[in-house]
């Protein structure tokens, strides 16, 4: 193991698509630690899902390198150990969906890697548990809702017992409804396997639990702190395009207004609570 | 509308047929057409009826549903039959102008059209019966022995399995695209044939262009998930032959014999 725990060091990334004129990603340095929820913010062409396919080794660096576990992406030799390693899963669940039947989908994985039919039974019961759709795992898939697909597709991927698990924009195709169930079903793995978890957004509500938020922007890393670090940065937020929680939003527009209110209180119960404490406040003077 | 395609037709169930390994099945289509090629008589055509409705029989498949799978072929059964009535030498029976019928020919015409029909209910019995991911599969372990020669198995049964997975999310998406097309006036339904396939261009090309992008995104997802072709590749459900099947096999080898030592005697 890596001596500072981290699972996944990035060193000095640059790359350029062919036929590209500019880099998409610019001499990034980055280090993700094993267990760490990290979500990743950052407008449309600002590198995040480039960066995200460069974690298993789906694109190669052009300049400086990735280490997953101390293995290079680059190094052909542990190419399966490095996708066993870090599982991927993409926004829309129909293109990743391979099989006609939702235990044989889930089993794909674990059928590539070669284990025996009985592991494989084992880990796509464990799996579709633990994504709550075990009860439909003799479905058809394109019956399923949007929410649900995107169930199967993780429950697809920890069959393989990844140690890192990338979400790239996971529930941007989802109605409000699916986007819970996913976003729960993350949580639940984050408690039940310690699974570290890079979730790609663009919904800032969904970085709010998250231990670390990375902000992107023309491939460089603009913002890399706790949630309450980088939201509370409203002006720079904003200058990068991005939006903030509503939650910091009101208490923000509020400080404007020249109240003395934490810019912290991420959490919707937090946030009431400081509006609340300042009212009362205010009431007894 | 687009819907109700379903594709290779199956019915599920669970009767003995149903239950059968698909490889089992596939063999056992093989021997039947074998045999109806080897039939030369009354009585081995008979017998070969009697055997199609035993499986027909077990399989709980309604006569019907067969014999509507064989509408399509109407007009080759009409076709072959004639030719055969006509084009034969031998005893005449009915002279007018140039047509004459013989008795070999009529022999020949009933026989043409009961093999034709036979063999098209036989394997209509087994994609009724097998779903399309079973026959896939069972394809796949009958042909391995091919790999050796390099002929690619494994990645001919991946693309057909992902095909038929893909069928029902390609019909949707065409259902989108015609409705999309309609609402900006579009017209599918009347004009003349040219006039109604040149209006169906307008919904290939966004389907030809969304089908290839979902194509890049799935083999992206496979890479992700480890899929490096059929090398070291295992399975979760491994098919396995049970005690039917190879009882089955057996029925069939007595099938082919019977109607050899039929054919011998000259019966």
């Amino acid at each position: 193991m890596y001596m500072d725990s981290a699972i996944i060091q990035i060193e000095n990334l640059s790359f350029r698509y062919p036929e590209a004129s500019q880099d998409t990603l610019s001499d990034l340095s980055l280090s993700i630690f094993r267990g760490e929820f990290v979500a990743v913010l950052g407008r449309n062409g600002s590198g995040k899902s480039t960066l995200a396919k460069h974690l298993n080794a789906i694109l190669l660096p052009s300049k400086g390198r990735v280490l997953v576990n101390g293995m290079n992406t680059a190094d052909e030799a542990v190419l399966m150990q490095i996708r066993h390693t870090v599982g991927m899963v993409f926004q829309n669940p129909d293109n990743q969906i391979v099989a006609s039947v939702v235990e044989d989908d889930v089993a794909f994985a674990p059928e590539n890697l070669g284990l025996p039919s009985k592991e494989i039974c084992h880990r796509v019961d464990e799996a579709l548990r633990s994504v709550g759709m075990y009860e439909f795992r003799m479905h058809a898939p394109h019956l399923l809702s949007g929410g649900q697909k995107q169930r199967i597709a993780i429950a697809g991927v920890i069959a393989m017992r990844p140690d890192v698990l990338v979400l790239d924009e996971p529930t941007a195709m989802l109605d409000p409804s699916g986007r819970r169930e996913v976003l729960r079903v993350v949580d639940q793995l984050r408690q039940d396997y310690g699974i570290t978890v890079v979730l790609i957004t663009h919904h800032m509500d969904e970085c709010i639990h998250a231990d670390r938020v990375l902000v992107m922007a023309d491939g460089k890393i603009a913002l890399d702190g706790t949630p309450a670090q980088v939201f509370t940065q409203v002006e720079k937020m904003y200058e990068l395009g991005l939006e903030v929680p509503a939650t910091t939003k009101i208490l923000w527009e509020l400080s404007a207004e020249g109240l003395q209110l934490p810019l912290d209180a991420l959490d919707v119960e937090d946030c009431a609570q400081a509006i609340a404490v300042l009212w009362k406040g205010r009431q007894s003077t | 509308m687009l819907k109700d395609i379903t594709l290779g037709q199956f019915f599920p169930g669970y009767t003995i047929v149903h239950r059968l390994d698909p490889r089992t099945k596939i063999l056992s289509v093989v021997f039947y057409i074998a045999a109806l090629f080897t039939a030369v008589s009354y009585v081995s055509y008979a017998f070969m009826f009697l055997v199609l409705c035993l499986c027909v029989g077990l399989s709980r498949i309604r006569p019907a549903a067969l014999l509507k799978g064989l509408k399509p072929l109407l007009f080759i059964l009409i076709l072959t039959s004639l030719l055969n009535l006509f084009g034969t030498q031998g005893r005449v029976i009915f002279e007018v102008w140039i047509l004459r019928i013989t008795w070999e020919g009529l022999r020949n015409a009933v026989f043409m059209t009961a093999r034709i029909m036979m063999l098209v209910c036989g394997t209509f019995l087994l994609t009724y019966t097998t779903s399309p991911l079973a026959l896939t599969d069972g394809l796949e372990q009958l042909l391995s022995p091919l790999k050796k020669l390099r002929v690619p198995i494994h990645e001919l049964s991946m693309m057909m399995s992902i095909a038929l997975r893909f069928i029902p999310t390609l019909i949707e998406e065409t259902d989108k695209i015609m409705s999309a097309q309609r609402a900006r006036g579009a017209d599918f339904e009347t004009g003349s044939l040219a006039r109604r396939a040149k209006a169906l261009l307008p919904i290939l090309v966004p389907l030809f262009v969304s089908a290839f992008r979902r194509a890049d995104e799935l083999a992206v997802a496979m890479e992700c998930r480890c899929y490096h072709g059929g090398e070291g590749r295992t399975r979760m459900k491994v098919l396995t032959m049970q005690r039917r099947d190879y009882l089955t096999l057996l029925f069939w080898f007595f099938v082919l014999a019977m109607v050899i030592v039929l054919a011998v005697f000259g019966l």
